[in-house]
């Protein structure tokens, strides 16, 4: 065992020095930008955080590409949404990662969704219905009060995997929990107007957001999850509009916005791009900007019967 | 939902009530009786309500308690756990299947040469190789069964059944694979691809192509695979270089199988790769094959222009140099992206070779030298739509005979195949395509191939690997 540490010491040693001076923070290994900066309120100085993904980037679509495999392979904690957003390539990520703290069902890894009530959970798994997740709609960032229950977890999880620093994390995590609550009913306060307004989305991204505001999903571009509008489904979404009218369609930053605009020109309802996650928009820098911005972008497009 | 659930309880309630209420005294103390129900179930309700909210808030302020110890937090993870994610499959003794996954996949090939006579001038292919384009007309293509889970909490399984159109079955991988060794390793046993170069180690459903380049039809048996063992590392650095080393049977070509107690084969490979900015990744490394061959039939062409069966013993050492580049707008592939992948592979075999194993049967020196290259791009032009061209080349090098000198003669033309291929994908699980190569691998001819071919996948989400 002690040869085999020196061995792997002697190893490192050099590749450890091109690396720069070991650092002592907690690395933190975001999936998402919701996460990794919901790790960076609650862990301050204490943690380093790398984010696997942007917000123009589609999360279902990501490949386990070297940097990332690199970064993951150093993590403490890795920390995702979970609800086979990332099944793609979380596992195969993991798996390449060598990192034994980080692999499912150790504290190094977190899963956001598993600590949220889940909306959209389908009643019968079937690919024919798109791409369907067994768990419910992954898309649970875009409600804040998720993001308030995945915080109490999260600062429990840092707690216990830096049981050093647990005073500091949870006083950090106390703040928090005060700010996002007093934000949250800023914002509920703020978005009153939107109760009940009928909306269109492009890809069902925004169940949870609908579920705070009270927001009505009339149609959706997509014609199932996952699938590309199509010319056919979006005259038929149009058709259906002429009944009953709608407030704004919605889609989220990574989209490509020419279904949303299409609709806008034919219909000439408000195309409404919403930062989905942090860095989805000038506005969205940290959790608190990506609800101002988004509550402020809704209230624009349709705040007024 | 309120509102509704006792004003509907209240309604069944009455229902029977309806029949036997005939005078206006009697509805007027039925609808009294139905409201001060509704009264009692939403006074019910909110008190149900209020005490969920208190329990809710009292859950968040000891969540948010300043613990200044590990314990605390523990017994806060104890006393209110995540609710269980729900199970997918039945419970009981099924609840632990395997992800199970299924590839479906089919052709219509058409050639303007008989595929049967295929060759690569200049390169001694053994005599059972899986090399050209296949079976004219429709046919099925490989069907692969792939099945994986953990084993315990130290490794995971994971193996691919191929079952052939020719209703023969094959075991294209069965390994276990370490999970919790940490420091960046990784020890796999069993038998799997090699990961020599980039596309060895894929299977035949994430090719970009229906075939695979000829350099590794000509020097690697298509794709090397073998049964042993493999460590890889990954270094503690933020770029990633992960070296990796193999032992093995040496069982398939540029190897054969053999019984001795020691390895036929041995592998050594780097790899590094990283981010350009949020749109460019890319991957390189350098790989190195040493195989064992015993008795190895060959198909050749000798200086006479017979067909001939030689059999080399002797090593083979295999370089392979690798790299591909990825782009995509802000790293999101999922409208436009593009791929450039390239691999260099230089063979040498040294040993000895029996000319006209039925006939002549004279064994002398045998030495050869030989490469050859490919190099390919895809692009996505739109969701789900994609078009690739891939060119490559063959170089039959410089060859010694010794004795047979004489009889044997690998010349000096040199293989060359374009290809050009268009696919499209419904969705992740899907893909109809179509591809078209000009293959002038035999001296003097030119063989015109065509293909249609599906691929689609169920069962387990497959893995988006780089």
């Amino acid at each position: 065992m002690m040869i085999r540490n020196a061995l792997i010491a002697l190893l490192a040693a050099p590749l450890a020095l091109l690396a720069g001076p070991a650092d002592a923070a907690l690395r933190v290994f975001a999936c998402e930008p919701e996460w990794g900066a919901l790790a960076q309120e609650l862990g301050g100085n204490l943690v380093e955080v790398s984010v696997a993904t942007g917000a123009l980037q589609d999360p279902h679509q990501i490949q386990a590409k070297p940097s990332l495999i690199a970064r993951a392979r150093n993590a403490d904690l890795v920390v995702c949404t979970g609800a086979e957003l990332e099944i793609g390539w979380l596992p195969i990520l993991l798996q390449q990662s060598g990192n034994a703290k980080v692999q499912p069902g150790q504290p190094g890894n977190f899963a956001a969704a598993d600590y949220v009530r889940k909306l959209d959970v389908p009643g019968q798994l079937d690919r024919s219905q798109g791409d369907v997740h067994a768990a419910g709609n992954p898309h649970i960032q875009t409600d804040p009060r998720n993001i308030a229950q995945v915080a109490t977890a999260l600062g429990t999880r840092l707690q216990q995997v830096d049981p050093a620093h647990a005073g500091e994390y949870a006083r950090r995590q106390a703040d928090f929990a005060q700010r996002w609550q007093q934000a949250i009913a800023r914002w509920s306060a703020q978005a009153a107007p939107l109760k009940g307004a009928p909306v269109v989305s492009q890809h069902k991204a925004f169940t949870y957001l609908y579920d705070w505001l009270g927001l009505k999903e009339v149609a959706v571009l997509e014609p199932k999850p996952g699938v590309e509008p199509t010319a056919s489904h979006l005259q038929g979404v149009l058709s259906a509009l002429k009944g009953t009218p709608v407030r704004m369609v919605i889609h989220a930053a990574y989209q490509d916005s020419r279904a949303s605009e299409w609709l806008n020109t034919n219909a000439g309802v408000p195309a409404v791009k919403l930062p989905f996650t942090v860095g989805g928009s000038e506005g969205a820098k940290d959790l608190f900007g990506l609800f101002d911005d988004t509550v402020a972008r809704l209230l624009a497009a349709g705040g007024k019967q | 939902m309120h509102k509704l659930l006792p004003a509907s309880l209240a309604l069944a309630l009455a229902t029977p009530y309806c029949a036997l209420a005939e005078s206006p005294s009697d509805l007027a103390t039925l609808r009294q009786e139905i409201n001060s129900m509704r009264a009692a179930y939403e006074a019910r309700l909110e008190a149900l309500e209020t005490r969920l909210k208190a329990a809710e808030a009292a859950a968040a302020n000891s969540a948010t308690v300043p613990g200044a110890t590990a314990a605390p937090a523990a017994a806060v993870v104890a006393s209110a756990p995540p609710p269980p994610a729900p199970l997918t499959s039945g419970g009981g003794a099924n609840a632990f299947n395997p992800a199970i996954s299924l590839i479906l996949s089919g052709l219509y090939t058409s050639t303007s040469r008989d595929p049967e006579h295929f060759a690569i001038s200049g390169f001694q292919l053994p005599t059972d190789a899986e090399v050209g384009p296949g079976t004219r007309g429709l046919s099925l293509a490989e069907t692969e069964l792939g099945i994986s889970a953990n084993i315990d909490p130290w490794w995971r399984g994971s193996t691919a059944i191929a079952l052939h159109p020719d209703n023969e079955v094959s075991v294209e991988e069965a390994y276990v694979q370490t999970t919790s060794l940490g420091h960046g390793a990784s020890l796999k046993a069993g038998r799997f691809f090699s990961g020599i170069g980039y596309l060895n180690q894929q299977h035949a459903h994430s090719w970009d192509f229906v075939d695979n380049p000829l350099a590794y039809q000509a020097m690697l048996g298509t794709q090397f695979g073998d049964d042993g063992v493999q460590l890889t590392w990954l270094a503690p650095i933020d770029q990633y270089l992960e070296l990796g080393a193999e032992v093995g049977r040496g069982r398939s070509f540029p190897g054969t199988d053999t019984s001795r107690n020691g390895a036929g084969m041995v592998a050594l490979t780097a790899h590094t790769g990283g981010d350009i900015g949020a749109s460019h990744s890319w991957r390189a490394g350098l790989s190195v094959l040493h195989a064992r061959a015993k008795d190895q039939e060959l198909d050749a062409m000798d200086t006479a222009g017979n067909s001939v069966t030689n059999a080399f013993s002797g090593k083979t050492r295999v370089w392979v140099a690798d790299a591909v580049w990825k782009w995509a707008p802000n790293g999101n592939a999922t409208r436009t992206s593009f791929k450039l992948q390239g691999e260099y592979l230089r063979s040498t075999r040294d040993g000895d070779l029996v000319y006209d194993v039925d006939n002549v049967a004279s064994a002398a020196d045998y030495r050869a030298v030989q490469s050859g290259w490919y190099l390919q791009g895809i692009y996505q032009f739109m969701p789900g739509w994609r078009v690739g061209l891939r060119t490559e080349q063959l170089d039959p090098g410089s060859s010694r005979f010794g004795a047979n000198a004489a009889a044997l003669d690998l010349g000096n033309y040199r293989p060359r195949k374009n290809t050009l291929m268009f696919d499209y994908n419904p969705s992740e699980f899907s893909r109809v395509r179509l591809q078209f190569a000009r293959d002038r691998s035999r001296e003097g001819v030119t063989d015109n191939q065509f293909f249609i071919q599906y691929q689609m996948s169920l069962g387990a989400h497959g893995a988006h690997g780089y």
